[in-house]
């Protein structure tokens, strides 16, 4: 496929990967923030190629992990109701909420259902006038221009029987978080191509002086995520403190204004939870009054809903690259996909179930090495 | 968030926030709104996110990036590295 | 089946003295379940002329072959696939072939099936003889005679509108043991096709994901390249076909059950074009995606070349490659040689593969 493959090659990451160790005279710790790039670095095994001073630290990049808790159970109670289809990306299906998750609200009889595009939802609200159908609105920036639209045909073209349940969060933000933190290790960043598709990059300069930490726009295949952190490690080796741009070729300085205009007639920016962090000021996206109509909380009376998150989970250390998955005491064996405790074990992006499916064996398959 | 993905577009129908087109990824083709990428047209590569174009793939970058990548290989082979 | 003392033609419209009338229905109703007379027709009229065989137009209870002294195979399944039609196949293709290529990977010729259908009250009639008429085309195909079955009809809201078992026997003419014990350090690892199109087919039409492919299903009777990996003398130590869970978790399960390591290069699995987009916009890995119509074979390395010359010449394994090889250590574990020269061990997914955008 093109622009595609040309980032999956093997020649193209070896090169990098050298140019990478060659450079790099001293230990550096750096973050990848969108779970995408997690995946691909689990998936590619890009840390085999990195050099051992080289640590790559894994960020709150995936917004189906950082979704509160009690949101999680307000599209339960939801999903739930007798008249109401629950559309929502396949992300969501699986997340626990305190009891359960979609999955097996869907097996006690809810019409949940998976789809690609929240436009396709808006269709099944269409075709189905009596039923009420609700859209989980999950995601980075990335997502927002898309659930903007949706809400934006609904309310265009009248449709009554439409809401969502808005659960949007913003990259910035986080990163400021994280790198406010008194534990944090995070020296460099490599910033979320997609989201920086739709933003664009400037809101990262502020970051970059106020914190002297270098950021780097990435994108998500092996060679593009190498190319990242080569620019990172020279940065530091360098001193520098400055936003660049590997992701060229999709990524411009202003972003996306057509979608940031939709965004901003749709949504305003609000104070999100983000579970296993914490509230985070101005670190989300509500619907304007102008749509409030279509806000699925308000619309099913369930606002005001408070829960407790699993002790023994460490999904927010986890989330902001304190600890690695295998450092904490239920990673596998309390904690596993098939019952996970946190966010981070179910989401294919999550740091915890991306080295359960692809490390786990790891140790076992080093001692193994050991011995024959 | 993550997953986008580069298609050709193979059609354009509609405007403004109604605009669509057909996609192709490699022989797989799916609807998706271009309301985003006024300026795209039949034939351009645009990078597909949940049923939208976010943004036309920028083939003059692609092709420097590329470019820096060969030019490292190259290099690599002078200085006798394997 | 319960013999029948019907003299009436199967295709009669109205009936004699009988106060419910017994029409040309458009739809299974629970009547077509009830033994009685609708029961009948509908097999007469529907089942027996598709399958056309001499122990099933014996209508008796089971049927009675004669066969040589030596080792059988038997297996059964279940298929409940949604949507029951996709590109290039539908619920009767797969439980045809499910069956018949299950005893393929004992090593098995084929001999004969049993057809269990459970309809739901409600399913158009028209439905049924399409998949019963796929049944018989693919049996035909696949050189089996579906010899004696059963069918019942559940109420509305029961049943996903229709569902099949079928269960098969196979005769074994060598004196093999196909399993993953047999399995030995320094056997090939070879592919009978490209992987993940049976997932991609299925994925084009379930609601809320639709997208445009001329990709179908690759769904196919395995029987004779098998056959004749067999007949050619090669010494195959397992075999298994890839179905739900894709080729990663068939690796997986055969590494777990063998104790031993299995190691595959990603750049010799092929998979189509089509695929690839596909699994690109859903976020899916096709190693994992399901397939109808592939397997994997284990042969001795000195066989491996001779193993794919003899597959080669069959049509549905036109395309079989050598994947990989096995080794001692690390034992029950399945490693992947990735393109960009890394290496990953592969583990199971807890449930089925969903779409994603994250």
């Amino acid at each position: 496929m093109k622009f595609v493959d040309e980032y999956r090659d093997q020649a193209k990451a070896e090169d990098l990967a050298q140019a990478i160790a060659r450079i790099a005279t001293k230990p550096w710790s750096i973050m990848e923030v969108c779970g995408g790039q997690t995946h691909s670095i689990v998936k590619y095994g890009i840390d085999e190629l990195l050099p051992e001073h080289i640590t790559l630290l894994h960020g709150p990049g995936c917004p189906v992990c950082v979704t509160p808790l009690e949101l999680i159970d307000k599209a339960l109670l939801i999903a739930a109701r007798p008249e109401v289809i629950f559309c929502s990306f396949g992300d969501m299906l699986r997340v626990p909420g305190s009891g359960g998750d979609l999955f097996s609200v869907k097996a006690k009889g809810a019409d949940v259902r998976i789809v690609y595009s929240p436009l396709e939802a808006l269709k099944i609200a269409r075709d189905n006038p009596r039923q009420e159908v609700v859209f989980f609105a999950v995601g980075f920036e990335t997502t927002a221009p898309a659930n903007a639209m949706a809400v934006f045909q609904a309310h265009a073209q009248k449709l009554p029987n439409f809401s969502v349940l808005v659960s949007h969060v913003l990259v910035p933000p986080a990163i400021a978080a994280i790198l406010s933190a008194p534990d944090n290790r995070t020296q460099g960043f490599l910033a979320a191509g997609h989201v920086c598709t739709v933003m664009g990059f400037e809101e990262y300069l502020p970051l970059a002086q106020t914190f002297h930490v270098p950021i780097v726009v990435t994108g998500f295949e092996p060679v593009d995520i190498l190319q990242g952190i080569l620019m990172c490690v020279e940065q530091l080796e360098q001193g520098r403190a400055e936003v660049e741009n590997q992701y060229a070729r999709s990524v411009q300085r202003k972003g996306n204004r057509p979608a940031q205009e939709l965004m901003s007639k749709v949504f305003r920016v609000v104070a999100r939870k983000w579970r296993g962090v914490g509230e985070i000021p101005n670190s989300g996206f509500g619907l304007r009054d102008a749509f409030a109509a279509y806000d699925a909380e308000t619309r099913f009376g369930v606002t005001g809903y408070h829960v407790d998150e699993d002790s023994e989970c460490i999904a927010g250390q986890v989330l902001r690259g304190v600890k690695k998955p295998q450092e904490c005491p239920a990673f596998g064996t309390r904690c596993t996909p098939e019952r996970p405790l946190g966010a981070t074990m179910v989401s294919s992006e999550g740091a915890c179930a991306a080295y359960y499916q692809y490390r786990r064996h790891e140790q076992t398959s080093l001692a193994a090495g050991r011995r024959s | 968030m993550c997953l986008a993905v580069p298609g050709k577009i193979l059609d354009v129908n509609g405007s403004e926030t109604t605009r669509t087109g057909t996609v192709s990824f490699g022989g797989v083709s799916k609807e998706a709104c271009l309301a985003f990428v006024p300026e795209a047209k039949v034939g351009d590569y645009v990078l597909v996110h949940a049923g939208f174009a976010i943004s036309v793939v920028d083939e003059a970058e692609a092709a420097q990036t590329l470019e820096y990548f060969r030019q490292m290989g190259e290099l690599r082979e002078l200085e006798g590295k394997p | 089946m319960a013999p029948t003392k019907s003299t009436d033609k199967p295709e009669a419209s109205f009936p004699v003295g009988c106060p419910v009338p017994i029409t040309n229905q458009d739809f299974v109703t629970l009547a077509h379940g009830g033994g009685g007379r609708m029961m009948h027709n509908l097999i007469d009229r529907i089942v027996i002329p598709a399958f056309g065989n001499q122990p099933l137009e014996s209508r008796h209870d089971g049927a009675v072959m004669r066969i040589d002294k030596g080792r059988l195979a038997f297996t059964t399944d279940s298929y409940v696939v949604h949507p029951l039609f996709f590109p290039g196949g539908d619920i009767g293709t797969l439980a045809v072939t499910g069956t018949v290529n299950d005893l393929a990977m004992c090593g098995a010729r084929p001999l004969c099936l049993s057809a269990g259908l459970i309809l739901e009250e409600g399913l158009p009639m028209a439905t049924l003889e399409r998949v019963v008429a796929s049944m018989a085309l693919t049996a035909k195909a696949a050189k089996v005679d579906i010899v004696t079955g059963d069918t019942k009809v559940v109420d509305r809201g029961k049943g996903d509108g229709l569902f099949v078992n079928t269960a098969g026997i196979g005769i074994i003419e060598h004196d093999l043991a196909i399993a993953p014990t047999s399995v030995r350090p320094g056997d090939a690892i070879l592919l009978s096709g490209d992987v993940g199109r049976h997932g991609v087919a299925i994925m084009a039409v379930r609601e809320g994901l639709q997208f445009e492919t001329t990709l179908e299903t690759d769904c196919a009777p395995l029987a004779e390249p098998v056959l004749a990996l067999l007949g050619a003398g090669i010494e195959v130590h397992c075999l298994r076909d890839l179905t739900r869970g894709g080729l990663a978790t068939t690796l997986i399960e055969i590494a777990e059950s063998s104790r031993l390591h299995l190691g595959v290069s990603e750049r010799d699995i092929t998979i189509e074009e089509d695929v690839c987009g596909a699994c690109e916009i859903l976020g899916l890995d096709p190693l994992y995606l399901a397939n109808e119509g592939r397997f994997v074979a284990f042969v001795p390395p000195a066989q491996a070349d001779r193993a794919l010359q003899v597959l080669r010449l069959h049509s549905v394994s036109a395309t079989a490659v050598r994947i990989g090889a096995v080794s001692e250590s690390p034992a029950a574990l399945v490693t992947l040689h990735s393109r960009i020269g890394t290496k990953r061990i592969l583990d199971m997914h807890s449930g089925e593969q969903l779409p994603r955008i994250c």
